[in-house]
């Protein structure tokens, strides 16, 4: 078969829409940041100005940190989800109801999930600090209006919502190795902590770094749960790159910076997207 | 000894799950009382009488409307979504020529694009077609952010399908339209429902596009409108309660009965990355 109206008519409709709505936009974000815009008037060319801006701006500059901050935490906790798979995978009996039980919360919406996490944290009525008066503490922070905190506090509701998600990919994996290799080392004396860090471990690497360059560029792109949870407050110390990027546009109609904040996103995701698979590459992939 | 260990890593699972649970637990609860029961009582106790008139309450002070709108839109999106990106593997995996691979690139880029850096040329885009305020915009914007991960689960299925069935269907005078719509897509069920409950999943939740293309309360979608509405009901918990559990269980019910398939779907969608 090779007829080319065949091919064309079950390919087009999903390569237009594709084209037009996802790489048109794209490429047009780092066209609207060479612009003074704001998104209903003319556009009026300034060149890289806006980028030069950003590189002077200490609130954007804020914003990056976050996420950095954000993308360290993430791939710190890998290592829970790790541990979490590789003792779910040592013949646990129901680890199957139990990885989706893990699961649930991945399945809610940010939205849900960040006013569900708005009552955990409420000062006085929410179930944290109501659980921490009841054991004897006095003053319990007040966790998403305290600067400090704020950042922390945020942290927690995404571990919780991405830790099945992460479980379910390691045990996956675990789940793959043939159970030959791992009767074999068994045989020869080998402990199970042994068995996890020596042969386990290396022979799902790839996919652990699969899940490294997931938490780093998902991190970069949270926003539902921060936008809805604080709003980037208190005072900017929750603000991530989307959420200031999405207040620029939408809130002080500045589309040109706005733009060109979003378009230095993208960027930085291709840009550490590559750096990280770099970084974690194997020398050859392990074959078994 | 070894009974001992067994006993700790039993137990720090079990410890992991109650994190996971209990706040959607305490949610359910909280749904279910008054505020003087919610501010006064322990968090663990079950209401002491179940106030379902919360969510009655809800549903028909608005959230009902929102209701029905993620419930068409998440489903015509889904619709779409799948019959192309089925057409579109179809054509890469089956038939030859000379793009396929490059276009199959394009679509595995368009998997780690983050969409702020598309939604202000894309609101400026619909803003000048008239589609800003319009459910159409979100739909045909689910439909086309959804392609690169639907295919991606649909490729591997698609390229374990045996030849001979087309071959056979082709000396049997099917044209390629035919043999597709009434010979491939239907041997495509299983994969088929790995992708639409996990669209389901992503469109029922979003909430960024929706948040930004529109702005008529009859038109958003729960995640916009739960927002709007908490600011209505800011201090009744039973109230709020009750929206959030409505807005997350047809999801958790969709769950229940297809956990397999969202594992399926969700495991395959970091296999390449």
């Amino acid at each position: 078969m090779s007829n080319k109206w065949l091919i064309a008519l079950f390919v087009l409709p999903a390569l237009l829409l594709t084209a037009i709505l996802i790489f048109i936009p794209l490429a047009l974000s780092g066209y609207y940041g060479l612009m003074d815009w704001d998104g209903i008037g003319a556009m009026k060319f300034i060149g890289l100005e806006n980028y030069m801006n950003a590189l002077q701006d200490g609130k954007f500059w804020d914003s990056a940190w976050h996420s950095f901050l954000l993308a360290i935490f993430s791939t710190l906790s890998l290592l829970l989800y790790l541990v979490i798979a590789l003792i779910l995978s040592s013949k646990i009996k129901g680890a199957d109801l139990l990885r989706k039980i893990y699961l649930i919360p991945m399945l809610l919406s940010s939205v849900a999930i960040a006013q569900l996490w708005i009552k955990i944290y409420n000062p006085t009525n929410g179930m944290l600090n109501q659980i921490l008066m009841a054991i004897g503490v006095e003053h319990p922070p007040a966790w998403l209006a305290d600067t400090a905190l704020v950042l922390y506090a945020i942290f927690v509701p995404i571990l919780w919502q991405y830790a099945g998600f992460y479980i379910l990919i390691y045990y996956a994996a675990l789940k793959n190795i043939p159970e030959s290799i791992i009767e074999a080392a068994r045989i020869d004396g080998a402990s199970p902590v042994q068995i996890a860090l020596k042969i386990k471990l290396p022979l799902i690497m790839s996919v652990v770094k699969v899940t490294i360059v997931l938490a780093v560029v998902g991190s970069l792109k949270y926003f539902d749960l921060i936008y809805v949870m604080t709003g980037g407050g208190p005072n900017g110390a929750s603000e991530v790159m989307a959420s200031y990027m999405y207040k620029l546009a939408f809130s002080s109609n500045n589309f040109g910076y706005g733009s060109a904040i979003g378009f230095v996103l993208l960027i930085i995701t291709l840009v550490v997207t590559f750096i990280v698979r770099k970084l974690t590459a194997t020398k050859e992939e392990i074959q078994y | 000894m070894k009974r001992i260990g067994s006993f700790f890593l039993y137990l720090s699972l079990a410890i992991v799950a109650v994190f996971q649970i209990f706040p959607i637990i305490w949610l359910f609860l909280f749904s279910l009382k008054d505020n003087r029961e919610i501010f006064s009582g322990s968090p663990f106790a079950l209401p002491s009488q179940f106030r379902w008139e919360n969510y009655t309450k809800v549903w028909e002070g608005g959230i009902g409307v929102y209701f029905w709108n993620s419930v068409w839109i998440t489903g015509l999106a889904i619709l779409l979504t799948v019959l192309f990106a089925s057409m579109a593997t179809f054509a890469i995996t089956r038939m030859k020529w000379k793009l396929s691979k490059l276009v199959l690139g394009l679509f595995m880029v368009g998997l780690m694009i983050p969409i702020h850096s598309s939604i202000i040329p894309l609101f400026n885009m619909f803003l000048n077609i008239n589609l800003i305020d319009s459910p159409w915009s979100i739909v045909i914007t689910y439909t086309a952010y959804n392609l690169p991960i639907t295919i991606m689960i649909l490729l591997g299925f698609y390229y374990t399908l045996p030849r001979e069935i087309e071959e056979a269907a082709i000396i049997d005078g099917c044209s390629v339209p035919q043999m597709f719509f009434r010979i491939i897509l239907p041997m495509t069920i299983p994969v088929m429902s790995t992708t639409v409950i996990i669209n389901m999943i992503y469109n029922w939740n979003e909430f960024v596009f929706v948040n930004t293309f529109i702005s008529s309360d009859k038109y958003k979608t729960l995640t916009v409108g739960i927002q709007n509405f908490i600011g209505q009901y800011m201090t009744d918990w039973g109230a709020i309660g009750a929206t959030l559990i409505i807005s997350v269980l047809p999801i958790l019910i969709a769950f229940i009965f297809f956990s397999n398939k969202v594992v399926e779907g969700m495991s395959s969608s970091a296999v390449k990355g």
